[in-house]
């Protein structure tokens, strides 16, 4: 276990480095380089940027700078929002918990509604339940989550009048069922899409359990059906999933952006919409390798939270 | 009913036609849509008295179905239908030329890793790994901020963000398949590398480079739409299903039928592909069939 979980943190070390390389490339993509906020300004002359090329230490030989790069991002030095000067790390934290509270609600429906699907599709193969579900999820990996929100807001703001069509709160209210009413549109926009993943994974998982000999075997001995299906099935065919919320983690980080541009909800998503739009590249870059750094910890967390539960995985 | 569905591992033979008939059927549907989906986009524009870019300030927000507009105007009078069909050619296009293009990318690079193996093949799948990590609509308009938008830049950033799939298919066919008989005979005729990766081993892996392809234009329209929507795709006054609801939302209230017909049109052209690529899957390659 201890071998597995060293060598696959290598692994995750190793990937971190070549995502890191590619953030750096990207900054350096960007006009002007990392300089773009000086070259900016009209009161600098070739002097002062070249003396400041100097200063940042810019005139190096690139590896030895991206060294220096990722030095400072390990100590948590991410550097400074061109509009406010604010730190990058504390401006990416402030709006954290509004994602986190929004992808967070989503994928509780996602799981529940999902699996529920899931597991009926898998236990009525070929019914009409099953088709349906099926052909539903395919729709829903289809529409764009943008649209959807257009729908729900129009369906559900402009012409019933019963959720907020955008915002995290109500200015001057901000109480719990406030809060709670403005989330519900947006995470069932997010939603939908990983109700739809978590559906068609949880299918193919339970189909794969209940075709297995210890199934026939339990069913042999005589035991109630209800006892086979949870006890026997739902908790093997539920192991696999652990894998599946590493595998959506990208997903869902995306699908929150878009959700938070339709609903001008105040998470990072809409932050980075909002950075691209000044040209705030220190907070554009600095959301990209954040969540890059997230979606590479989720998938690791995933996996060796899957070799606990599963030993097989440890040999291999 | 539980216990029905559980006895059996196979289903009983009508069940099993009847579901192949569905699904072959949704895909058999999946293609008709997508031919409509062409020729629309491809003469449409010539049958309509509308230019998809012509500004009638006075007949802004003229309803669907009323009078000489059949999907109505948008808020500068331009007629929905004509930016829909030059829309949706705009938009197909990128989505079939952004998958030619990461299919190249990914081939190539699935090719390599796959046939050499060793550090060759390690280092170019780690950094296919890598690149995954970034979430796509993070890297993708990180990258449009560093550029200028476009037809030619949306449709390379969408291949650079989407080989990395067909990398991952390629590069497991390619590991299998350099191990068989042919491969092997090819090399003892003296066959160089390179002519056994691309006229031996990429052709017998056609039947999932298809489906990947397939799939990938669903994605490619998808994410088309994602970046102009956001406003960092195609530019208006060119149309594009995506920034033809840039301003939908404004308008939600007093005129919904532009949030209406483009979102249909993005819906339809993805599910469409989608559906074939599955009916594709399960006709081509059984063993890729998931239960």
């Amino acid at each position: 276990m201890a071998r597995y979980v060293l060598n696959r943190l290598a692994q995750a070390a190793m990937l971190l480095a070549i995502v890191s390389a590619i953030g750096f490339a990207l900054l350096h993509l960007a006009p002007g380089g990392p300089l773009s906020q000086f070259a900016a300004s009209a009161q600098m002359t070739q002097e002062d940027l070249d003396r400041v090329t100097r200063q940042l230490g810019l005139d190096r030989p690139l590896p030895i700078q991206y060294l220096d790069w990722l030095g400072r991002m390990l100590k948590g030095d991410w550097g400074k929002s061109y509009r406010d000067g604010e730190a990058v790390l504390s401006v990416i934290s402030s709006h954290l918990g509004a994602t986190l509270e929004l992808m967070t609600t989503a994928t509780v429906i996602a799981v529940l509604l999902g699996c529920w699907i899931g597991i009926l599709g898998a236990l009525r193969r070929y019914s009409l339940f099953d088709s349906l579900a099926t052909v539903g999820a395919m729709i829903a990996l289809s529409i764009p989550t943008f649209w959807f929100g257009l729908v729900t807001i129009y369906v559900f703001s402009v012409t019933l009048g019963w959720l907020p069509a955008g915002n995290r709160e109500t200015v001057g209210d901000g109480s719990f069922l406030d809060l709670a009413h403005h989330l519900i549109a947006p995470a069932m926009v997010l939603a939908l899409v990983e109700t739809a993943m978590w559906g068609r994974f949880m299918r193919s998982s339970m189909l794969e359990v209940i075709n297995q000999d210890y199934i026939r075997t339990a069913r042999a001995k005589g035991l109630p059906e209800w006892r086979i299906l949870t006890v026997h099935a739902l908790r093997n065919a539920l192991l696999p999933m652990i894998t599946v919320a590493g595998l959506q983690f990208p997903t869902l980080l995306g699908g929150a952006l878009v959700a938070e541009t339709v609903f001008t909800w105040p998470g990072m998503g809409r932050l980075f919409l909002d950075s691209i739009g000044y040209r705030d590249y220190p907070v554009v870059m600095g959301i990209l390798m954040f969540s890059a750094t997230m979606v590479l910890i989720g998938s690791l967390i995933a996996d060796i939270l899957y070799a606990v539960v599963d030993p097989r995985i440890r040999v291999g | 009913m539980a216990t029905a569905a559980l006895s059996t591992a196979q289903p009983a033979p009508g069940q099993a036609a009847w579901r192949r008939f569905c699904r072959h059927r949704l895909a058999l549907a999946g293609a008709v849509i997508i031919v409509v989906l062409v020729l629309g986009s491809a003469i449409g524009p010539y049958l309509l008295p509308f230019d998809d870019t012509y500004i009638d300030i006075m007949k802004r927000f003229a309803p669907p179905f009323s009078g000489a507009h059949i999907l109505g105007t948008d808020e500068l009078g331009r007629d929905v239908l004509a930016r829909l069909m030059m829309g949706a050619r705009v938009s197909l296009s990128i989505g079939i030329v952004a998958m030619v293009m990461a299919m190249v990318v990914g081939i190539v690079v699935g090719a390599f890793a796959g046939f050499y193996g060793g550090v060759v093949g390690a280092v170019l799948m780690r950094l296919v790994d890598a690149v995954l990590c970034f979430p796509t609509i993070f890297l993708l308009l990180a990258l449009a901020a560093l550029t200028e938008p476009g037809l030619v830049t949306t449709t390379v950033l969408i291949a650079a963000t989407a080989w990395m799939w067909v990398a991952r298919v390629v590069e497991a066919q390619v590991r299998s398949l350099r191990e068989r008989e042919f491969a092997v005979a090819a090399l003892a005729f003296g066959s160089s590398n390179l002519r056994i990766m691309f006229r031996e081993l990429v052709p017998n892996a056609v039947a999932p480079i298809m489906v990947a392809a397939t799939l990938n234009v669903a994605k490619a329209i998808l994410l088309e739409s994602y970046l102009s929507y956001l406003g960092y795709g195609i530019q208006p006054p060119a149309a594009s299903l995506g920034n033809m609801l840039n301003n939908a939302q404004i308008y939600l209230t007093s005129a919904p039928w532009l949030a209406i017909a483009p979102g249909v049109a993005i819906t339809l052209a993805v599910t469409s592909f989608n559906f074939l690529g599955d009916g594709l899957r399960d006709a081509l390659d059984p063993r890729m069939n998931i239960p």
